[in-house]
């Protein structure tokens, strides 16, 4: 592990003047992947700023039934708080069901959104890889890639976006709120804050060198009340998804009124399945629709020969979800 | 939770004192004894505790947060003290395995562990029973299934698990 150097920040805009002022300075949260990362050799910073002293931790109800999120609000907090669990039960179980307890305990909301993917290549800080350093190739397309995305990746990378909290916010329209270098406040749609990697995969988010995530703000959404997190993996739990979904029913008379679904584990961003409201809406909540507007989400879908199985798993994971939430829908099925 | 408001965020603050890279003076406060130690900023919780204050309890098992066999506590919470850089830790409460203990006389897990056969070969055990400890403390204990789940982040390669989770049995319900 390479030497560095520590600071502990006390104000927002004094670490914020920090990291900016030095492209070789990182933020330090929870450190669950910046640590690991620095171990690894796969990130070199020279200068950690502990932003754990920031007074960014409230998760607060807002009045118009919505919720704010402080960067710094541990996944443990936010997946026990009453508000979250009441509001949007599909947010405190993604995170429970991720990583384990001793990381929940650690890992930041804004760290959270922003770790970085499990590709064993990008990991293992050598082989070529284009998210790690630009134009060397991309070692997964022809490569170990059981656990790699099959919707929205491009020739220069397929790797999955890890997060299962995001997948969650992606379906509950979040912001991301964010101060720049310059003091200004960003506000990004959750949509816009995870680019696709097209032919940059390097780029991951849209944020300047040195902006700081503050908040993240989810929307009223009385739909969320009823919703769940479905989580398939190779093991039962302390394991990244295979397949997940984040989805929300809403059903009266036997019509779906109001429809959310967002994927995990197959895409190289959260993944709002649009095809799949879209379809729904206005549709009768049965099987038969469920599993034809799953299909449509996949038609587009880009399998290796070694991930091509989840295809077929995410759509089932989507009906799965959907059914489980037009019976009682009360717990979770994962 | 806290309910705090939305800090001033937009005035400009002083300087930051940076430390490191080379050995700086640290202060940690490890099982309510307060300890001087030199480090470099890079240098993890878990080896602060192993290579510099001869507190061994606490295992390296894949330095990576894949295992748990590191895990301590940090202000009561568990967490990873591999992913954990000890100087974060100034001003913060650390207790390990070697804190459990009142004097003489071992805390209750550690009781049920040695009464349950909890462990062969030991290595995994220190995190074992510090997450368990805290597991109880939490309120995750309520079934064999809650079990599971919550104490999920500690592996055991002898997969004593069904006795570790008697031990947790045990003590939640005082046997
Ligand atoms: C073994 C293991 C298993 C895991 N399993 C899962 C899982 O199943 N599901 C899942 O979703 N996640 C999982 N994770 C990932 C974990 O959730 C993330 O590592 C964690 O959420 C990151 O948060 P942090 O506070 O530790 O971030 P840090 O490591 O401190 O930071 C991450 C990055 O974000 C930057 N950063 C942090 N905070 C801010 C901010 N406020 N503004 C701007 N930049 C910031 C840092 O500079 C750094 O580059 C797992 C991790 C491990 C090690
Ligand atoms: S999938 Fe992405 S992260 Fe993995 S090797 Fe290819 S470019 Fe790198
Ligand atoms: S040594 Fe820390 S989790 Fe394995
Ligand atoms: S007792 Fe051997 S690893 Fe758990």
């Amino acid at each position: 592990m390479r030497p560095i150097t520590y600071s502990r920040a006390i104000d927002t805009a004094t670490a914020i003047a920090a990291v900016s002022a030095d492209p070789t300075s990182d933020f330090l949260a929870g450190g669950t992947t910046e640590i690991d990362l620095l171990r690894q050799n796969v990130l070199h910073p020279r200068r950690l700023v502990d932003i754990n002293d920031l007074p960014l931790t409230q998760i607060e109800a807002t009045p118009e039934g919505g919720l704010r999120i402080g960067s710094l609000a541990r996944m443990s907090e936010v997946a026990a708080a009453p508000v979250v669990r009441e509001r949007f039960p599909m947010l405190s179980q993604a995170l429970e069901l991720g990583a384990s307890a001793q990381l929940r305990h650690m890992a930041s909301m804004g760290g959270n959104l922003l770790q970085r993917v499990r590709c064993s290549y990008y990991r293992d800080a050598e082989s070529p890889c284009n998210k790690r350093e630009p134009g060397t190739g991309c070692s997964a397309i022809e490569g170990f890639s059981r656990g790699h995305a099959v919707l929205g990746t491009s020739e220069h990378c397929i790797a999955t976006h890890p997060s299962d909290a995001a997948v969650a916010l992606m379906s509950l329209d979040a912001q991301v709120h964010t101060l720049g270098p310059d003091g200004g406040e960003r506000t990004y749609a959750f949509d816009d804050f995870f680019l696709l990697p097209v032919d940059s995969p390097h780029r991951e988010h849209p944020m300047e060198h040195g902006e700081l995530i503050t908040a993240i703000e989810v929307p009223a959404a009385p739909v969320a009340r009823h919703s769940l997190y479905l989580k398939i993996r190779d093991r039962e739990s302390y394991e990244f998804a295979l397949v997940s979904v984040a989805a929300a029913l809403s059903v009266v008379d036997g019509i779906i009124a109001d429809v959310r679904v967002s994927l995990g584990g197959v895409a190289t961003k959260p993944w709002r399945a649009r095809r799949v409201e879209d379809f729904l809406i206005g549709a009768a909540a049965q099987r038969s629709n469920f599993a034809q507007a799953a299909r449509v989400e996949l038609i587009d879908a880009r399998a290796t020969s070694m991930n091509a199985f989840k295809v077929e798993l995410a759509q089932r994971a989507i009906v799965r979800a959907l059914e489980t939430l037009t019976g009682d829908g009360s717990e979770s099925p994962a | 939770m806290s309910a705090q408001s939305p800090a001033p965020l937009t005035e400009r603050g002083q300087v930051l004192e940076e430390r490191g890279p080379g050995p700086v003076a640290v202060t940690l406060s490890v099982n309510g004894v307060e300890r001087s130690l030199e480090i470099e900023p890079r240098v993890s919780l878990l080896d602060a505790l192993r290579e510099h204050l001869d507190l061994t309890g606490a295992k390296k098992g894949c330095d990576q947060g894949t295992c748990g066999a590191c895990t301590v506590w940090v202000d009561g919470h568990r967490v990873l003290s591999c992913l954990t850089l000890a100087m974060t830790c100034e001003g913060r409460e650390v207790t390990t395995i070697e804190g459990l203990a009142e004097g003489d006389e071992l805390h209750a897990v550690q009781q049920a562990f040695i009464a349950e056969d909890a462990f062969q070969c030991g290595y995994c055990t220190p995190g074992q029973i510090m997450s368990a400890a805290a597991l109880l403390k939490e309120g995750h204990a309520g079934d064999d299934a809650e079990i599971k789940e919550w104490m999920s982040g500690n592996i055991c390669r002898c997969a004593a698990y069904p006795h570790i989770r008697a031990a947790i049995r045990a003590v939640r319900d005082g046997a």
